[in-house]
């Protein structure tokens, strides 16, 4: 598990969960986010997708947040190794 | 003294800060409810303190207009108020923290204290006290409990002057306490909790958008006109007409005041929608008209934004939307337009760039007709069949676009990006939706009865001067010419100016075709708005900005009374 997988939010998919390595934006988008809680560290799971460049929705701790897909873009995501969380309860 | 009540947006301060001071707000399950700012009294001890409704923020670094509010008002306040979602104390630890590092006295009210148990949260009060150095009040909003405690807590509250820090030292303290105060342990998911994920994904989102829009638009309409055939329509018909019928006798059935009160008796008869009295025509077009369609949008509006289903509304519109100039966001503005145009010219606030807001209050002002219109438009539209009140709302709908759309290419910059927080959903606290009902409802005839009186007040005196027959004569040329209306119906639309109700109301006695209907009540609905929106505009715009947003107005209204006449009287 060496490899390191880095994505972007957009081209996460939908249930995959990972860590934030990196914002490109200017400082007025990073202090947007980091309100929000989605900060550079922090964990970011993808809820789902808008089809047409919509909007990416994620959860980030307990706050679910909806991101433009230009926004998306530009957070760098190192994906959580073989991530098959064996679901709590016995259903799938 | 003066007491800020400040938090993340969508934390329940406005809930609170009516528990405080009995001052009734709007509140409802988005961020962003409350843009402006409340003041209220409440008691404390003997003496009678000043209690401050905050727009939510999340940071004291402003990235909105309301959160620019939220930051100067700051400094005006003696107490701070720190309403915290304990559902998600991570998060609302940040603008915590930030309010600890200015020199203000502090208290914190943990919100939504009931939901915590729910979801599997355990917060050590004791500890969180301890780490923060100010008293923590658990509160429950919605149902009053912890009030009374936070009250008594007030004068307990504490400058703490945290020395200032960056924004990634300020996460780490944020990630060390909440280890400390917080466990979670897991639990199923709740059929909310599905319904939550459902709604943003594409194709189950569309699905239940549909489901829900469709499903507002029938019970709007079953419950205006439900209202009207069992409520409202008997009431005038079988207890008011008598009194209006010994008025009129008492008065001898002519004379100015007659014709004022009571206005046109045709052989005995009087007829409430065209006498154009001021106890006939004015209160039956509010209270009979105009009531029941304000009644049942208002309580299927309360219903949506309390469930929180209007952010993912949003998202599901969001592509859709950056077509127009706009983001989802901006449905919300939109949706509230269709209640009144005030309300919603306010709310463009939620928006973040000028341009945004500009193009989101223009295209409300012009093709989001109000609820007031809209009740008269199905009434007396609908009478001559659902295909021509269809014609109005689809000739609207897609001036929306159209306008939006040119817009979207004039105007220099971009729409930018959606960034929202998505509330979870909440099932509508019965009680508080039908207060926010009663105060809308009460609200919309305190504003919209004077004005009608005064309008149909006016109607009949300048009849009798006989100035109308000047101004339509003037008019004759494009609205005859160019819309194919009799000259007299640029009486209702000048009208319009006063109050859009009464205005289409005026149409009533004129005998208009189905075709004319429906150019007239296209012409209503995005000509001048109403004298409320005017202001509202101006005030929020700009002098320059409205006027713009004027001069669009009137040439688009030009323009589709043309078109429609070209196209529905041409053959």
């Amino acid at each position: 598990m060496s490899d390191m997988k880095l994505v972007t939010l957009r081209k996460m998919k939908a249930g995959q969960s990972g860590k934030i390595i990196e914002i490109h934006g200017g400082q007025g988008l990073v202090n947007r986010l980091d309100a929000l809680g989605i900060r550079t560290g922090g964990t970011i799971k993808k809820l789902s997708s808008m089809v047409m460049r919509g909007p990416v929705t994620v959860q980030c701790g307990r706050t679910c947040v909806a991101i433009g897909c230009g926004m998306a873009d530009k957070i760098i995501v190192e994906l959580d190794s073989n991530k098959d969380e064996n679901p709590p309860d016995g259903q799938s | 003294m003066k007491i800020l009540l400040m938090g993340n947006p969508n934390v329940g301060k406005s809930v609170i800060f009516s528990r405080l001071t009995g001052v009734q707000v709007i509140s409802a399950n988005y961020p962003g409810t409350t843009v402006g700012y409340t003041r209220g009294t409440m008691k404390l001890g003997d003496a009678e303190v000043e209690v401050i409704d905050v727009p939510g923020t999340y940071s004291l670094e402003p990235t909105s207009e309301a959160e620019e509010i939220a930051r100067k008002m700051l400094q005006t306040g003696d107490v701070i108020i720190n309403i915290v979602d304990a559902t998600n104390l991570e998060r609302n630890l940040n603008l915590t923290l930030q309010l600890l590092e200015q020199d203000k006295p502090v208290l914190i009210a943990l919100n939504m204290w009931d939901d915590v148990t729910h979801k599997g949260i355990q917060i050590d009060l004791k500890k969180l006290e301890k780490l923060l150095g100010v008293p923590i009040v658990p509160t429950v909003a919605t149902s009053g409990q912890g009030i009374k405690e936070l009250v008594e807590s007030i004068p307990l509250a504490r400058a703490v002057k945290l020395p200032p820090k960056t924004r990634a030292e300020r996460w780490t303290d944020i990630g060390a306490i909440v280890n400390q105060v917080q466990k979670v342990t897991h639990r199923h998911h709740t059929l909310l909790e599905r319904l939550e994920d459902a709604s943003v994904k594409p194709l189950s989102g569309v699905i239940i958008a549909s489901i829900v829009l469709l499903g507002a638009f029938a019970l709007v309409r079953l419950i205006g006109e439900g209202l009207i055939t069992y409520v409202f329509d008997p009431f005038f018909n079988n207890l008011w007409a008598p009194v209006i019928h010994w008025l009129s006798n008492a008065l001898g059935g002519k004379g100015i005041l007659h014709m004022i009160l009571v206005g046109q008796v045709n052989s005995g008869v009087i007829d409430f929608e065209t006498s154009m009295g001021l106890l006939t025509t004015a209160l039956y077009i509010e209270f009979a008209i105009v009531l029941p369609y304000i009644l049942a949008f208002y309580l299927m509006l309360g219903v949506l934004e309390d469930t929180g289903y209007l952010p993912r509304l949003a998202i599901l519109l969001d592509t859709f939307m950056h077509r127009v100039g706009l983001h989802g966001y901006a449905i919300i503005p939109s949706l509230l337009g269709l209640g009144c145009n005030v309300p919603a010219v306010l709310a463009t606030r939620i928006l973040e760039s000028k341009r945004e807001r500009f193009i989101a209050a223009t295209l409300i002002s012009i093709a989001v007709p109000c609820a007031a219109l809209q009740a008269m438009i199905i009434g007396l539209v609908g009478e001559r069949g659902a295909q021509y009140v269809a014609l109005v709302y689809g000739t609207l709908f897609t001036v929306w676009i159209v306008i939006g759309f040119i817009l979207n290419r004039l105007l220099k910059g971009a729409s930018p990006e959606l960034l929202i927080e998505i509330p979870p959903y909440r099932l509508p606290q019965w009680r508080a939706t039908f207060q926010k009902l009663w105060m809308r409802a009460l609200g919309f005839l305190k504003e919209a009865l004077p004005i009608v009186m005064a309008a149909i007040l006016v109607v009949n005196l300048l009849f009798s001067l006989g100035v109308f027959t000047h101004i339509a004569n003037f008019a004759a040329p494009v609205i005859t010419g160019l819309m194919g209306l009799p000259k007299e119906a640029v009486i209702a639309i000048v009208l319009g100016f006063l109050r859009k109700d009464v205005a289409m109301g005026m149409l009533a006695p004129l005998a208009l075709n189905s075709a004319q209907l429906v150019i007239a009540s296209v012409l209503l609905a995005m000509t001048f708005p109403c004298i409320a929106t005017f202001v509202v505009l101006t005030r929020e715009l700009g002098m320059a900005n409205m006027l713009k947003a004027t001069v669009i107005m009137i040439a688009s209204a030009l323009f589709m009374g043309g078109v429609l006449n070209l196209i529905l009287q041409a053959a």
